[in-house]
């Protein structure tokens, strides 16, 4: 398509010029126009790579990548994180006979307390994740199984969801919101519970706030408009069957969080890339006068609302704290890859060096010659 | 008509023509026959409508699609499409519909406009008006609406419409001049003649008295062969039986010239003309690119079925577990529980292959027809394949051979307007023996009359003058050349008796040009054929008149011609010229030694020469002749075999009167351009029809041949000696001692400076040694023998060649074991046999007709074109479409090789890991452009520089750059990078965050974020192998790359209304807020383009092919300022160091002082 574009504009710069030779007649109908691009003589640059060339790249990218790398590597290891699991697997964990005895119908929650304690303290804001382990929210079964429309806030959709969402797609009324991701809402919840020296419990401030995408929680997630009632938006729809509330309960203390706009629904409906994956749960912000670590050192409880099962597929749950710099939480990987990459890059201009030392000056002497 | 007529005819037709059936009888004028005439069967013919288009307005939908999808490759992506549309795959139908429609629609509009062309110029012909006689008036009507044996007026100028038999022209001998220009593009006026009995028939009532049928054979396409039979019924009752030849036949398409008008009768309309039946085209040739393209195709086929077939198994592996088949958070529905194992099975297994179907692109078929059709207007468009003489350009007649171009290694050439001029120019005579060369042209105009000869053998005796004139005679008459005049008023007279150049002669060989151009010199001008009369101007300003009474027209298998004339005194001759061969057989008297002792030698000189002959014919001879040719023209079966035979009993008995030879010039730069071929690695043939040393005298001069060049020769001349077995293996042996001590040599990759063999054999030993094996088992070897010494001759020369053979022998050199690919040039008729043989023909736009360059593949206007045809537009675009090719592979692994690995952490479920918009445009849009452009511009080194250094088409011989370890250092190149994509995201992914506000991100922003840094890579990575960087690879690949980012963008800034799911919302922006995401961008771009840098790198500095070597050479001289300084250090350096190298290139260090110096 480009090249056709581009001989039409030839021919038209080219119209002018013919039209000046007149008398020769067929002569020049056949004679070719001789334009560089015709004649395959356009002005070009002729880059060749040689170990002479290359050389300086080889060094330039090994001399930037190693302080990169490690500039990676020492801010992604100051970073603390802690992971604790609480599936409940183990005889000994608090949380085993919750793990045993599972039923989605139980009405009376299951609650069971974790203790741990942090050799450091967490400075400025921590971010709370939950883990699951071995949950495949990358099937394609359950990836496809949900309705956008419907969660955009769409009449129809929500009165007839989308085939996709089978078999979580109507009980007896049509099931909002639809699909297998949003049936399978972790539901588990926790908290954080600082044990002072002198034995007593504070609860930490967890803020719910600001864990979901700005634009899923504004734009992509809404509640059908209407009314400013959510129950009566909601009439003629099933909860999922796995819920325990309907969609306008999630939230009513707050109205901006409730419905298909409650955050931890939203980070939920973000399928996650792998099967094992982590998702934000809330923020422990730095405390205002920052004398005070957020977290400091000591001993902790998470108490843990039971609901989740993942027993049944080999699961785990855990429940991660983690401090966030300028390029996300630890992830050792990238700081390694790019000392690796730059150090071989260095290395490679060197053997390069000295094969142009070697070779190099011969091939020009032979083509010199 | 009487009893004894019909018996007559009856007998006649009993005579040996029972089994002439194929026949159709046309009424003149669509009359009833006289009654009690043969029965009047009437016949169907089609209408004149001339329907050179394929489709019409309502099947054009239906046939076009089924034209389309015949291709394997579009039933391939039909077949996807459909499984897609049938069974629950991951991709939306659209990933493969749209690209696929794209495609369909694309061909289809492209072939509908060539459609509609065809339509708008058949409707022009159709409709264009002609004038039919009916009924004693002319009326208009339209062309289509003409009918077999309808009678036309045509006038001058105008075109025949259909196949027409001339019945009487506006000219008194019943001829008329005819220009085939558009059919077989010779613009010299050819004559046709009217039937005798009807001639007298000139104006429109005359014709409603004709009763007439033609009798002829039904249409066949061949352009110079009819045969039939007109039967008058005059009042006699008694029909007139005349045969009917070529010589009456006006053929569609034709121009009338010179002539008034005409009346003639329509026999083959429409789609039976002859011209319309030639529009069959010739047999697909497949270039050796597109043959290893199918073969890696079907490599990748068999790479998607292992993949889809090892992804079904690992998935019912994996799911034997019923919670991981069916987890509690992600159940089946009941419908998907019911279904049976197998078709579940069955389903997931043609899911993955649709999940991976784009390992083969559909987009690359496009991509390649594209590149060969756009590309082939380069060669078009070549300035230096332009001839100022002729006014013409190259010429592209297939476009899918382009790349073909630069894996030739067998040239086979003809000689005569090929590699000489075919521009004759009278040289010498010879009568008796003694010879005469006419002066040279004196002030730009011929003297004739004047005795302004030499004779170098003075003294003729007292015979000579008269042996003398009737040679000259012998000259003037026995031709077929025409005299042109020019139109004005009694210019005949005025241009010769003037000597003005008003006048000139034409003729379709331009050997009976120079030879009446030099009998003109001599004093015998002709002047004219007037009422069957030919007029001489002899020495002494007199006419002689003798009439023409039968020409025996020149045929490459007689290769003579001869005429009957009676002079005015009333003595009949039979003159005949021809080649020695074929005239000294026939000789019984005459200075025989003399003249074949000077035909010899003019033939070592490389002249073309011609003996004349003559033989006094009686009265009785005459009639006996006359008996002899009417009785073989009135055949209508086998009319050419029983003609020859009459010839060969007429043309015998002759007493010899001289020889003529005839200079035909080497083309400008046939030499350079032979010279180059073979530096390149070529094998250059020549097939000549010429006589032995003629041919070897011109091989000489064109450097074919070199004065080290040892020749072997494989002729009657030493099989007469020998016998053929014995001469075979003395050669072998010869050449194969030889072979075995080069073999040291070789290893060095220039062998062909070392020893020369050049190989002369003649056609009649030729067909002896394909003579296909007999009885005699070793008679089976001779081909191969035969072979085994052609492969070690550096240069072949066939001479005396039939054109069938020349045919037969590119089509052994095709078949031999190593299956070479083969080229052949050649301007004439007789070498459009070996140009559709071989793989690529080349027409030469020649003086002898535009058959050849009909025929060709392409056409060029000298040979010495031949020469960037090859070395430079071959060469580049064999490396355009070879990177093409392994490109497109190349970076379709790449795409696909992570969606393949995702499959084992999505537990086999055929979830795509990328987004559909990027399944459906990575191979449309966002990589499509710089390839494809790369393949139309790149040039890997200066075009100059090829052209100087023919050796570097070795470099590329042999398809090297598309052989088997290459093409899997591609794939694994493409399988590498989609490692390092898809776990340097994997590892940036696993269970950690990457943004600064704690969020994570979905399985969409893995997806784009391995698509992304692929696009990248694999874009940067044909930026690395281009060459050659002008504003518009510039322009394509930055601009791609934009194109992406912006598409992105815009793909995930808005919730698409018409989308049921958007799950690429924001995902691309979000993904660039992040730092580590950039950080693993660009580094996963680097590592994977590492591995390719570095093989390139190190292998140019260790084992540089020659052409790396120039490339480098190329880059210090354009950087000579620096240079010359370190210039002397570096020659020194060489010197001492790697003294051998020089050695093993001479040619292309030689070639390269000049550059750098």
């Amino acid at each position: 398509m480009m090249a056709s574009s581009y001989n039409a504009k030839e021919e038209d710069r080219h119209q002018p010029g013919a039209t000046g030779h007149v008398g020769s007649g067929t002569m020049t109908n056949k004679m070719p126009d001789n334009t560089a691009f015709k004649q395959q003589r356009l002005p070009a640059w002729q880059p060749i790579l040689t170990a002479g060339t290359v050389l300086p790249a080889f060094f330039v990218i090994g001399l930037l990548f190693i302080p990169i790398g490690v500039g990676l590597f020492v801010t992604s290891n100051n970073i603390k994180e802690f992971e604790i699991d609480y599936t409940g697997v183990d005889m000994s964990s608090p949380c085993y006979s919750c793990s045993q005895s599972y039923s989605w119908n139980n009405t009376k929650s299951c609650t069971c307390s974790v203790p741990f304690s942090l050799d450091q303290p967490f400075e400025s804001n921590v971010f709370m994740y939950y883990g699951l382990s071995n949950f495949y929210q990358n099937h394609r079964r359950y990836v496809k199984s949900r309705d956008d429309s419907q969660l955009n806030g769409d009449k129809t959709s929500l009165q007839s969801p989308s085939k996709e969402c089978e078999p979580y797609r109507s009980s007896d009324k049509p099931i909002a919101p639809c699909g297998a991701i949003a049936n399978s809402l972790f539901n588990d919840t926790l908290e954080l519970y600082y044990i002072d020296p002198n034995g007593s419990r504070t609860a930490i401030p967890l803020v719910k706030k600001g864990i979901a995408w700005w634009t899923d929680k504004h734009v992509k997630f809404r509640n059908p408009s209407g009314n400013n009632n959510l129950t009566v938006v909601f009439q003629g729809t099933s909860k999922p069957v796995n819920w325990r509330k309907p969609v306008f309960e999630l939230d009513p203390s707050d109205s901006d969080n409730n419905g298909f706009i409650n955050e931890d629904f939203i980070v939920w409906m973000r399928t996650a890339a792998l099967p094992t994956f982590r998702k934000l749960y809330r923020i422990i912000q730095k405390k205002p006068n920052n004398m005070t670590p957020t977290l400091p050192r000591g001993e902790y409880i998470l108490e843990v609302t039971y609901n989740y099962p993942v027993r049944s597929f080999d699961g785990r749950k855990r429940m991660i704290l983690s401090a966030i710099s300028w390029m996300g939480g630890k992830n050792p990987f990238l700081g390694i890859a790019y000392i690796t990459v730059g150090s071989v890059c260095f290395c490679l201009g060197l053997v390069l060096l000295s094969i142009h030392y070697r070779y190099g000056k011969r091939n020009s002497a032979d083509i010199s010659s | 008509m009487d009893f004894s007529s019909i018996r007559k005819l009856i007998t006649r037709w009993c005579a040996g023509e029972e089994n002439w059936v194929d026949t159709r009888t046309v009424y003149i004028g669509n009359k009833e026959p006289p009654p009690g005439a043969e029965a009047y069967i009437p016949q169907r013919y089609p209408d004149n409508r001339i329907i050179s288009s394929k489709y019409t307005f309502w099947n054009f939908f239906p046939k076009n699609l089924f034209e389309q999808f015949r291709r394997i490759a579009n039933f391939y992506f039909l077949i996807i499409f459909l499984v897609q549309l049938i069974i629950d795959t991951p991709t939306s139908p659209i990933t493969s519909g749209l690209p696929l429609f794209f495609v369909i629609t694309v061909t289809a509009i492209k072939q509908g406009y060539e459609d509609w062309l065809r339509h708008k110029a058949d409707n022009a012909i159709n409709q264009c008006p002609v004038h039919e006689v009916q009924h004693g008036k002319v009326i208009r009507k339209q062309s289509r609406k003409l009918r077999v044996g309808d009678v036309v007026l045509i006038k001058e100028d105008e075109t025949f419409p259909c196949d027409l038999i001339l019945l009487s022209t506006s000219r008194e001998d019943g001829t008329c001049f005819v220009t085939t220009a558009s059919l077989d593009g010779e613009s010299s006026h050819k004559t046709y003649y009217a039937v005798q009995d009807t001639k007298a028939f000139i104006t429109e009532e005359d014709f409603d008295t004709l009763q007439a049928s033609i009798e002829c054979e039904q249409p066949q396409p061949d352009l110079y062969k009819f045969v039939g039979r007109i039967n008058i019924y005059s009042d006699r009752n008694e029909p007139i039986a005349r045969p009917l030849g070529s010589e009456n036949l006006l053929l569609r398409g034709a121009t009338l010239k010179n002539t008034q008008h005409i009346y003639a009768v329509a026999i083959y309309t429409g789609m039976e003309t002859k011209m319309a039946l030639n529009y069959q085209s010739k047999s697909q040739k497949r270039s050796a690119v597109e043959k290893s393209m199918n073969a890696y195709l079907i490599v990748y086929l068999c790479i998607l079925i292992s993949k889809a077939l090892i992804n079904t198994v690992l998935k019912y592996v994996w799911q034997a577990d019923p919670d991981k088949d069916e987890p509690f958070y992600n159940q089946k529905t009941d419908t998907e529980r019911q279904r049976h194992i197998l078709i579940r099975a069955f389903t997931d297994f043609l899911a993955f292959m649709v999940l991976f179907n784009y390992i083969i692109p559909v987009s690359m078929y496009v991509t390649v027809e594209m590149q060969k059709f756009l590309g082939s207007y380069f060669i078009m468009w070549d300035d230096e394949m332009f001839d100022e003489e002729l006014g013409e350009r190259a010429q592209v007649n297939t476009s899918d051979l382009n790349e073909e171009l630069g894996q030739v290694e067998y040239v086979f050439t003809d000689k005569t307007g090929t590699l000489t001029e075919n521009n004759m120019e009278f040289i010498e005579c010879c009568v008796d023996g003694y010879v005469y060369v006419p002066d040279a042209i004196c002030n730009g105009q011929v003297m004739p009359g004047s005795t302004s000869m030499d004779m170098i053998d003075s003294s003729p005796g007292p015979g000579g003058k008269e042996s003398e004139e009737l040679f000259f005679r012998a000259l003037c008459l026995c031709h077929t050349v025409q005299v042109k005049e020019e139109e004005t008023v009694d210019g005949i007279k005025m241009g010769i008796h003037q000597n003005k150049a008003t006048s000139f002669y034409i003729s379709s060989s331009p050997d009976e040009v120079a030879l009446v151009e030099g009998m003109k010199r001599l004093g015998f001008t002709y002047l004219r054929l007037k009422d069957s009369h030919m007029e001489i101007l002899n020495r002494e300003d007199e006419v002689e008149r003798f009439e023409l009474l039968e020409v025996l027209t020149f045929d490459s298998v007689r290769r003579r011609m001869s005429v009957i004339v009676r002079s005015t005194t009333g003595e009949y001759y039979l003159f005949c010229k021809g080649a020695d061969s074929s005239i000294f057989p026939r000789v019984i008297s005459g200075k025989v030694e003399q003249v074949k002792a000077r035909v010899e030698h003019n033939a070592v000189e490389g002249l073309r020469t011609l003996c004349v002959a003559y033989r006094k014919l009686s009265v009785a001879q005459y009639e006996e002749t006359c008996h002899l040719l009417n009785s073989a023209k009135l055949a209508l079966q086998d009319r050419d075999r029983k003609l020859a035979e009459a010839y060969d009993l007429i043309e015998k008995d002759f007493v010899l009167l001289g020889a003529t030879a005839v200079e035909d010039r080497l083309q400008d730069k046939a030499a350079d351009t032979i010279e180059s071929l073979q530096k390149a690695g070529m094998k250059v043939w020549v097939l000549t029809g010429d006589k032995m040393e003629t041919a070897a005298a011109t091989c000489y001069a064109s450097k074919l041949f070199r004065r080290s060049t040892q020749i072997l020769e494989l002729t009657t001349k030493r099989t007469e000696e020998q016998s053929l077995h014995d001469v075979l293996f003395d050669l072998s042996k010869t050449v194969l001692r030889q072979h075995g001590s080069m073999t040291r040599d070789t290893f060095s990759g220039l062998s062909a400076d070392c020893v020369d063999y050049g190989l002369i054999i003649d056609g009649a030993t030729l067909s002896a040694v394909l003579k296909p094996s007999q009885e005699d088992s070793s008679q089976g070897n001779y081909k191969e023998i035969f072979l085994e010494i052609c492969r070690n001759c550096s240069a072949v020369l066939c001479c005396r060649m039939a054109p069938l053979q020349k045919a037969q022998i590119v089509k052994l050199i095709k078949s031999s074991p190593e299956h070479p690919i083969t080229l052949a040039i050649g301007d004439g008729a007789n070498d459009v046999s070996m140009i559709l043989e071989a793989h690529v023909g080349i027409g030469i736009m020649g003086k002898e007709g535009r058959q050849a360059a009909r025929n060709s593949d392409y056409a060029i206007p000298k040979f010495k074109h031949l020469k960037k045809m090859l070395l430079v537009h071959g060469h580049y675009y064999y490396i355009r479409i070879s990177e093409l090719v392994q490109y497109f592979f190349y970076k379709n692994v790449a795409f696909i090789f992570p969606q393949f690995l995702y499959q084992f952490f999505c537990g086999f479920s055929q979830q795509p890991l990328y987004d559909t918009a990027y399944l459906t445009l990575y191979n449309i849009s966002f990589t499509s452009l710089p390839i494809l452009l790369f393949s139309l511009i790149e040039q890997h080194i200066n075009m100059d520089i090829l052209k100087k250094d023919p050796s570097l088409y070795r470099d590329i011989a042999k398809n090297s750059l598309l052989r088997w370890p290459i093409f899997i250092y591609w794939t694994f190149l493409g399988v590498f990078d989609a490692v390092v994509f898809f776990f340097g995201s994997y590892f940036l992914f696993n269970n950690s965050t990457f943004t600064s506000n704690g969020q994570m991100f979905g399985n969409w922003t893995f997806g784009t974020l391995v698509f992304t840094v692929l696009v990248f890579t694999v874009t940067l990575k044909l930026a690395l192998d281009t060459h050659y960087w002008t504003w518009i690879n510039h322009f394509v690949i930055w601009g791609s790359l934009l194109f992406f980012v912006i598409f992105s963008l815009l793909w995930g800034g808005i919730i698409w209304p018409f989308l049921n799911y958007q799950r690429m919302y924001y995902v691309f922006i979000q993904m660039l807020s992040s730092g580590p995401a950039w950080l693993s961008i660009i580094l996963l771009i680097v590592i994977s383009l590492l591995p390719d840098v570095v093989k390139k790198v190190i292998c140019r500095a260790l084992w540089p092919t020659t052409t790396e070597r120039i490339q480098v050479g190329e880059h210090t001289h354009t950087h000579t300022n620096t240079y010359t300084h370190t210039h002397t250090h570096a020659h020194i350096m060489h010197r001492s160091t790697s003294s051998h190298f020089t050695s093993v290139t001479p040619a292309s260090s030689r070639e390269l002082i000049g550059l750098t110096s």
